[in-house]
């Protein structure tokens, strides 16, 4: 069933938002796969895959605090407040499993910043919010696409697609709420 | 005769270098690299450090060089200058330019889009935003 099959915006988005749900328990169950699966990687292409693994842990980090200062900048109304935190628990969801990889790689999960730059003179309305969401969540897109082919573990190349795929329904969403066409193109770059 | 001939090869070859480095090195388009840096935004901004550093600047730059920012060994270790033929072998495969460099991002593959790209963060350089 596609978005516009549903009744209306509000159920659409929700049954979008369950789906998003299920695709990250799979990235879950791949990222967090045991260590003997994991250990199929090991030396310098283990070195390679905690790399990447620690700098989308960082990249996931700081989409938490941005839609942290979101969230309280009071800008947000109902609904679209409850959309910014449920994708912030994405992020969440994200960074938690990430983390726990590079652990199971043994690796060191680098930590979050005690303090992130955002340019937050410039956040005035709603939409500003949004836009600015909507161009993290569209990097967050591009950064995925450019470290999937990076793995040398396949598993993880699987699950960092399925983070790419949640990455890209945030970004289709934010535009929706912008109203802006929720996907412009066919292929994401 | 023959020395027209000689005259014509060289000609012809002179050409050839040149068009070989016109292909090598595409002009660049800021506009068009402004929406290709897009791409970038996870994890860049031109004025404030995040994931990797602040781009304000970078043409020219020493790599590792920007204040605050907590480089990889491998990038302290590079010893580059960021111009066009640095960036452009940058962008266009960071892992292999500077081998465990913590920007793990396949690159750009299209020469065009690198130059695009590039020419951007030049001018973005001289733009308010950075001054």
């Amino acid at each position: 069933m596609s978005f516009f099959d549903y009744p209306n915006v509000r159920v659409a988005r929700r049954a979008m938002l369950l789906r998003s749900g299920a695709v990250l328990s799979g990235a879950a169950v791949a990222l967090l796969a045991g260590r003997d699966v994991l250990a199929a990687t090991t030396g310098e292409a283990a070195a390679g895959d905690i790399r990447i693994l620690n700098t989308a842990l960082g990249a996931e980090y700081e989409a938490i605090a941005a839609y942290q200062v979101g969230a309280e900048s009071g800008l947000l109304q109902k609904p679209v407040l409850d959309l910014a935190v449920t994708f912030q628990g994405h992020h969440k969801e994200h960074a938690d499993v990430l983390s726990k990889t590079i652990h199971k790689l043994g690796g060191a999960p680098i930590g979050a910043k005690a303090k992130y730059d955002f340019p937050v003179a410039s956040l005035k309305t709603q939409a500003d919010v949004l836009n600015f969401a909507a161009t993290l969540e569209k990097g967050a897109v591009s950064a995925y696409l450019g470290a999937v082919p990076l793995f040398e573990n396949r598993d993880l190349a699987k699950a960092g697609a399925s983070i790419l795929g949640d990455e890209a329904m945030h970004w289709a969403i934010l535009r929706q709420a912008l109203g802006m066409p929720p996907v412009p193109v066919a292929f994401v770059s | 005769m023959q020395r027209s001939r000689a005259w014509l090869a060289a000609w012809i070859a002179v050409a050839a270098c040149a068009c070989a480095n016109a292909a090598a090195a595409p002009v660049g388009d800021a506009n068009r690299g402004a929406e290709i840096y897009t791409r970038c935004a996870a994890c860049h901004a031109l004025e404030y450090n995040r994931t990797g550093p602040k781009h304000c600047g970078v043409v020219g730059r020493k790599s590792a060089s920007v204040p605050g920012f907590d480089y990889s060994p491998a990038m302290r270790g590079a010893k580059l200058t960021w111009d066009e033929k640095t960036l452009d072998r940058f962008l266009a495969d960071p892992l292999k330019t500077v081998p465990g460099t913590t920007m793990t991002y396949a690159g750009i593959s299209d020469p065009q889009e690198r130059a695009d790209v590039i020419a951007y963060l030049r001018d973005a350089g001289k733009s308010p935003a950075c001054r």
